[in-house]
């Protein structure tokens, strides 16, 4: 196969990429999408196979069936709240897989000076995806407290390191040596791991988005050192879509990019206080809220973090069901830091079989929480405090809310009077339309299920 | 290929990828993710490339490595987003399987 026909097969791949995300511009044409951009690949793949017609044909395909075989269980085994945790792992290989490609082309003898610097470029930036995403699963995983890890001086060993690796990539340039190949991975490694240690594991989902831009980043300039134009066009797509979804969830949080990801450096940490408020609020039990809710014309299900870790998205469905058989109009307001990962509450609602159509984004929804007779709040807190827009002191004032606040009355379910994670008091909770459900997400919305369907 | 050829071709995937995925519906986004990461998995050409034509045993045994980790994000990508996507339904397909 000649060099032209490589060449236009890549094009009609870069081609299936791109329909492939044009497909996720809505549910109903996603899937189809998704596959485009799977017949892309494998089309790429064999075209490489053809063209270069390795010697190691027998060792390269040996390599994959073992890489399909491990990618295909862990995909079909993870549980989808574990996916922020599977992304992670994937982002981790995909900049690992870069930074060897761009390794090998230094010690391959290239002696391009350009195209030694975008490679030691791709090294530093697959290395420090690597261990970055190590370090995010940990802490998805739990195998690692949540908490920010600063140390005293930490900026000033980080700032040391980064100027070590530019000073040993910028070396490489002139002289590629494989020690210093080396070297320069050492330290990016180390970088990466540094890197993601300060940032708190409320804000992992920001590292998770920016960890895929770079791998992303880390295919293209693989690609620019191959001269290879489809990893080119492949990781750059990738490299806008992370750093897309950085910033939304940066601004969805209120936050600058920079306070998130060196904050903790800077002192201020994410984590805040945990005593709990001793001013009064109103409680009721589950009969008494699923008179409320049962009565109601039109309830909106605010669900926050504390569902997914409470695995009560079942349970809030059921409830959903059985207002719904009584007539009540039933939504789900998605705030897009609900779960950890961009997107993950849709996803994980969508698989308690919640239909689409009926979950609605914070845009799209605050304007129906005013003709709202219940707002039902589930392990959520700082998306539905109304400091965000009142109280300019506070940590989260300028982060855009749901407005359950404008519901006709409100009601929280909750384990305790605990604050957020921004660990600011949420003035809401003791509103006179406010009603307190206290217990475990899970218990609370199977006995309001049994309360409902009692009235 | 020279340098600015290939600049061009990555300021022109850029626009288009910003373009295409700034119209993402944000209910997908956990998939955006998980698909874009299949892509990525492309890397999958270029670690192929390295192993054909790598020269010592090491070198050898990295790329093949790196074939691994690369195979793992492309199938592991696009598998893992096509059993979420197919989670999303219409709420008509819904009603359909309640009356099962």
């Amino acid at each position: 196969m000649s060099e032209t026909w490589t060449a236009l097969a890549y094009l009609l791949v870069a081609i299936c990429f791109i329909a492939a995300l044009k497909g996720l511009s809505s549910p109903r044409t996603a899937r189809w999408g998704n596959l485009i951009g799977a017949v892309g690949a494998a089309i790429a793949v064999v075209v490489i196979l053809l063209v270069e017609r390795p010697d190691r044909l027998l060792a390269i395909l040996a390599a994959m069936l073992v890489g399909a075989a491990v990618g295909a269980v862990a995909a079909r085994r993870v549980a989808m709240t574990a996916m922020p945790q599977l992304v992670a792992i994937f982002n981790g290989v995909g900049g690992a897989a870069g930074a060897a490609v761009a390794a090998l082309e230094i010690t391959a003898g290239e002696d391009d000076r350009a195209r030694l610097a975008v490679a030691a470029f791709t090294v530093l930036i697959g290395a420090v995806t690597l261990t970055g995403s190590l370090v995010a699963y940990a802490r998805l995983q739990e195998l690692m407290s949540g908490r920010p890890l600063v140390y005293r001086g930490g900026q000033w060993v980080f700032g040391g390191l980064v100027a070590a690796t530019v000073a040993a990539g910028s070396w490489l340039v002139f002289n590629h040596r494989p020690w210093l190949v080396l070297l320069l991975t050492g330290l990016s490694l180390v970088i990466g791991v540094l890197f993601v240690l300060p940032i708190g594991g409320a804000d992992v989902p920001i590292a998770i988005s920016l960890l895929n831009a770079f791998s992303g980043i880390t295919v293209a300039a693989s690609g620019y050192v191959l001269e290879n134009t489809l990893l080119i066009v492949a990781g750059t797509l990738v490299g806008a879509s992370g750093t897309l979804l950085t910033r939304l969830m940066a601004k969805a949080m209120g936050r600058s990019l920079a306070n998130i990801l060196f904050g903790a450096f800077a002192g201020g940490s994410t984590l805040g206080a945990v005593t709990e408020t001793d001013r009064p609020v109103r409680s009721a039990g589950p009969e008494d809220v699923a008179i409320l809710l049962g009565y109601a014309r039109k309830v909106i299900m605010a669900p926050g973090y504390g569902l997914a870790v409470a695995q009560a998205q079942h349970a809030l469905r059921d409830l959903a069901n059985e207002l719904e058989r009584r007539g009540v109009e039933v939504l789900y307001a998605i705030h897009p830091v609900a779960g950890r990962m961009p997107g993950h509450m849709n996803v994980l609602l969508a698989e308690a079989d919640v239909p689409y159509d009926q979950l609605r984004e914070m845009d799209d929804v605050n304007p129906e929480f005013k003709t709202a007779d219940v707002a039902l709040v589930v392990g959520a807190n700082d998306v539905v405090n109304p400091a965000a827009r009142t109280t300019p002191g506070s940590p989260i004032y300028g982060m855009p809310i749901l407005a359950a606040d404008e519901a006709r009355s409100i009601v929280f379910l909750k384990r305790s009077l605990r604050p957020g994670f921004a660990g600011i008091e949420n003035e809401l909770l003791h509103d006179p339309k406010t009603t307190l459900l206290f217990g475990d997400a899970k218990e609370s919305l199977s006995k309001l299920v049994g309360a409902v369907k009692g009235l | 290929m020279d340098g600015v050829a290939l600049l061009t071709v990555f300021v022109l995937a850029a626009i288009v990828g910003y373009e295409v995925i700034s119209k993402v519906s944000a209910t997908l986004h956990t998939p955006l993710m998980s698909g874009t990461n299949a892509i990525s998995g492309i890397v999958l050409v270029g670690t192929i490339i390295v192993a054909a034509t790598a020269e010592s045993a090491v070198a050898v045994t990295l790329a093949l490595i790196a074939v691994a980790l690369a195979t793992v994000n492309l199938v592991g990508g696009f598998l893992v987003t096509d059993r979420m996507l197919e989670m999303f339904r219409r709420p008509r397909e819904q009603q359909e399987r309640g009356h099962e």
